[in-house]
């Protein structure tokens, strides 16, 4: 267990120190969205999960801009820059907010 | 100045040739479309533009129906007329996209003032698609193998049996536009997979609700995706790209597909889709994971995967139970069970197994269907795993699970056809790099298609692979002399011939037939049309109440529907077992039991298909053991499928048939007057040319109905129920009934005298009388 904590502190440190200030941003904009998705789910499991659909399109927004979000961390980061060729930081951001256009229009659909 | 104008010409030598071989793919698409498209129009030029078969009925009346009242007036269309008393919720039980598309296309025709009637783009909607099918098959393949090999996989889809039996012109069905959809979906998954673009993922899923929209085969596509990232990762090939693409594409995915009011909750809700969730957490996991590594080092790595694993596995654990005691996750639904047991569907739902196009396929249907294409898909099968990288995976995965599928049901060839042609064009495209590289002098349009394969594989394969490729097979033309060259040229252009006739052939022979328009041949080889399917729906529409309930056998229900425009008791939507086991025991128990079920069900006409006198095999006497058999699965007490076969297990229809087979509804609604029918001079009377048998039961009365209609050809039967107050009455015979009548007022005044009541027929036949007299 004292294995694990110093582990995770010397994680931490290695994250303070060596990402850059925007994935750091990003990484803020994540931790909130999963605040939100974690919110959501806990209403669900006290209150029910009667307009279903509703607790669908809310839950699902909210995992789905965790995940766009993610993608865009990915593509920005410059350690994957060979991994994604001809992916620029702002070609990925605009796939990004193309994503959440269609998202968007789709719960806004759905959520009834 | 030399220099410059040696850069100069040779950057217009490149344009040139880019230019030349875009012209040469658009040219060969462009072919490709109007081969295809004129191919499917065997039907509608022998016989003429109508919509065919069974389920394009009802997907033309869906369609004409949102086109007369609107797209929101369709979706919440509550149809009183199928499924008689129960009715049927249209909107959330069909995929719209069919409707949608061909009802999007006659509104912007008329927007354009081309005021075309609907059925035509119903019946030209199949042959349209097929040109998009086989250029997204192009794009497909090119990504995954190269542009010429891509001309080949589109030229084969555009033309190949197994592909144009579900699109000819007039067979407007899901699976028309939905292939296309498939193709299409893969295209931009491989597409995504390649760039890791949120973007292509965005469009594969779009693409992907496209597919939702029109087909039940949509789980195919969200079950196979998430298996080719399983296997990625397996193989230990995980990408951030991988990653990205997969993510965007099942969560996109997941909330449009549950937009389709049929959907609804079942994509997270039903087994078929659960794989693609546990895919997608997987690859969650797996990417914290990598990215836990990258920023320690190993033995810490180590230490945090053990306990973090254990954290998962338990929340795993939990979360499994939780779901199945809550009862969240239905199980599997029996149209997949019989995917994997091929017996299940034979032992507990008969309604699958009697449906022909559910029978597991035979080698030749492979052969009739894919021809040559059979043989040289292997072939690219090979050469794909011999060059294997991500997205080859995929396509040898879709070619594994395809053919599995095809082999189980008839009817999913469908879904091996594109898989087929994209292999076999790799290997055609393969074969000829191999013969056609450097002989120069024998260059035709393949040697083309071939160098302007080789730029593409430069732009969009990662390097390594093909190149080496190149060299091997560079390696391997030295040791090949011009005329073998020249042979396997000829040999394989001659294949490709042969294949061109055998896909014509087998358009215009067996699967351009309207099936409600039937073409016989007689000896001197003129044509004749048996139109017995429309006359009688005709009459149907003519002569009955506007509320008249029609019972027949359900493959007739969306006609009747369609055509006739009356209610029936059940239809090609199989949704109801129950109901369709009562009329199937209505069917096979004898007339009286039979005027009970049809009384409760309020039947006013019964209609039944008889091929006996012109030899049609596909009519109700053929299909009689299905009704027996569904009827027995629900009323095993009164219905035995034992009691219809003979002492030695035949099903026969002539004197030696069983009793009960002989006296059943069926029979004698099929076979009534047709003792007294001599077909011809050399064979008896009531001569069934489709069983070849002289009928068992010739002279025959029916009490509760009466014969309405009977076409031309004897191939559509119309029977009227009678009322109650009716049957009573022919039983006494013509010469007593003067006495009766005299009898009859004596009775009355007996009757009163005595001062007894008696049932309501009585009063009924007073009335009658009177208004007789």
């Amino acid at each position: 267990m004292a294995q694990i904590t110093t582990v995770l502190s010397k994680f931490y440190n290695e994250y303070k120190t060596r990402t850059p200030k925007r994935l750091k941003a990003i990484d803020a904009y994540l931790f909130y969205i999963l605040l939100t998705g974690i919110t959501q789910f806990i209403y669900c499991l006290l209150v029910g999960t009667f307009p279903f659909n509703s607790f669908l399109s809310g839950f699902i927004s909210s995992v789905s801009c965790f995940v766009l979000a993610v993608c865009l961390r990915l593509q920005v980061n410059p350690e994957n820059k060979t991994q994604f060729n001809g992916i620029s930081p702002e070609r990925g951001f605009a796939d990004f907010i193309f994503a959440h256009i269609v998202l968007h229009l789709v719960v806004m659909n759905f959520i009834g | 100045m030399v220099q410059a104008g040696s850069k100069k010409s040779s950057v217009s030598k490149i344009n040139t040739k880019a230019g030349i071989s875009s012209l040469i793919i658009f040219v060969v698409l462009l072919l490709a479309w109007i081969a295809g498209f004129s191919s499917r129009l065997f039907a509608v030029i022998r016989f003429e533009s109508i919509i065919h078969e069974f389920d394009p009925w009802f997907n033309y009346r869906a369609t004409a129906y949102m086109v007369k009242h609107g797209f929101y007036n369709f979706l919440n269309w509550f149809d009183e007329r199928a499924w008689y008393p129960l009715g049927r919720i249209v909107g959330g039980t069909v995929y719209p996209g069919l409707m949608l598309t061909s009802g999007s296309i006659h509104y912007i025709l008329h927007l354009l003032h081309i005021n075309v009637h609907i059925r035509d783009v119903c019946v030209f909607l199949a042959p349209v698609f097929s040109g998009l099918t086989a250029i997204s098959t192009y794009f497909l393949t090119k990504e995954l193998w190269s542009a010429g090999a891509g001309l080949f996989a589109a030229c084969f889809i555009a033309i190949v049996p197994g592909y144009i039996s579900r699109s000819v012109a007039g067979s407007y069905d899901n699976e028309g536009i939905a292939i296309f959809a498939l193709q299409f979906t893969y295209f931009l998954w491989i597409k995504s997979v390649k760039t890791g673009s949120v973007f292509w993922a965005v469009a594969a899923s779009l693409s992907y609700f496209y597919m939702v929209s029109a087909w039940g085969g949509y789980v195919f596509i969200i079950n196979l995706i998430p298996l080719h990232v399983f296997v990625l990762l397996l193989m230990g090939r995980y990408s951030n790209r991988l990653f990205t693409s997969y993510t965007t594409f099942y969560i996109l995915g997941l909330i449009f597909s549950m937009q389709i009011p049929f959907v609804g909750f079942q994509p997270i809700r039903t087994s078929e889709h659960m794989a693609a969730g546990g895919v997608f957490a997987l690859l969650f996991a797996v990417g914290v994971l990598k990215y836990m590594q990258s920023m320690m080092s190993k033995s810490e790595f180590k230490s945090l995967v053990v306990f973090g694993g254990l954290i998962s596995a338990a929340v795993v654990f939990l979360g499994v139970v939780l779901l199945t005691y809550a009862g969240y996750v239905a199980p599997w639904s029996g149209r997949f069970y019989s995917l994997w047991d091929t017996g299940y569907a034979k032992i507990h739902i008969p309604i699958i197994a009697s449906v022909s196009e559910h029978q597991p396929t035979t080698w030749f249907s492979f052969f009739f269907d894919l021809h040559i294409l059979v043989a040289t898909f292997p072939a690219g099968l090979w050469y794909t795993i011999k060059n294997i990288n991500d997205e080859r995976v995929f396509v040898v995965l879709y070619a594994l699970s395809a053919v599995y599928f095809a082999g189980v049901m008839v009817r999913l060839m469908l879904t091996l056809t594109p898989v087929v042609c994209i292999l076999s064009g790799i290997a055609f495209s393969g074969l000829l790099e191999l013969f056609l590289r450097e002989d120069d002098s024998s260059r035709g349009e393949d040697s083309e298609e071939e160098e302007q394969s080789t730029p593409s594989k430069r732009l969009y394969d990662k390097a390594g692979k093909v190149p080496k490729m190149k060299h091997e097979q560079s390696r391997d033309t030295d040791n090949i002399g011009p005329n073998l060259r020249s042979i396997v040229t000829v040999v394989i252009l001659l294949l490709l011939m042969l294949f061109a006739v055998h896909c014509t052939w087998v358009t215009s022979n067996a699967y351009s037939s309207p099936s409600i328009v039937l073409a016989s041949y007689g000896s001197d080889g003129t044509r004749q049309i048996l139109d017995d399917f429309r006359e009688a729906y005709f009459w149907l529409s003519q002569n009955t109440a506007d509320d008249a309930r029609i019972m027949s056998w359900w493959d007739y229900g969306y006609q009747i529907a369609g055509m006739a425009n009356r209610t029936t008791l059940v239809d090609n939507n199989t949704w109801n077992n129950s109901h369709i086991a009562l009329v199937g025991k209505a069917m096979s128990s004898n007339e009286s039991a039979a005027y009970e079920i049809m009384t409760a069900l309020d039947v006013d006409y019964v209609l039944v298909i008889f091929g006996g006198v012109i030899g049609y095999s596909g009519d109700d006497i053929n299909k009689f053991l299905w009704m027996v058999r569904i009827a027995e699965g629900e009323h095993p007490k009164d219905i035995r499928e034992s009691d219809y076969f003979t002492e030695h297990g035949e099903f026969r229809v002539d004197a030696e048939g069983s009793p009960t087979l002989l006296n059943c509804l069926m029979y004698k609604l099929s076979y009534y007057r047709f003792g007294e029918l001599k077909l011809d001079y050399r064979s008896p009377a009531g001569f069934d040319r489709t069983r070849n048998a002289v009928i068992g039961h010739k002279d025959f009365q029916l009490t509760y109905l009466e014969e309405a209609y009977t076409t031309e050809h004897w191939l559509v039967r119309v029977y009227r129920v009678k009322k109650p107050d009716e049957f009573n009455r022919p039983r006494i015979p013509i010469a007593n009934r003067i006495v009766k009548s005299s009898n009859y007022i004596t009775k009355k005044n007996i009757k009163r005298k005595k001062g007894t009541i008696k049932n309501k027929p009585l009063v009924v036949k007073g009335k009658r009388l009177s208004s007789k007299q």
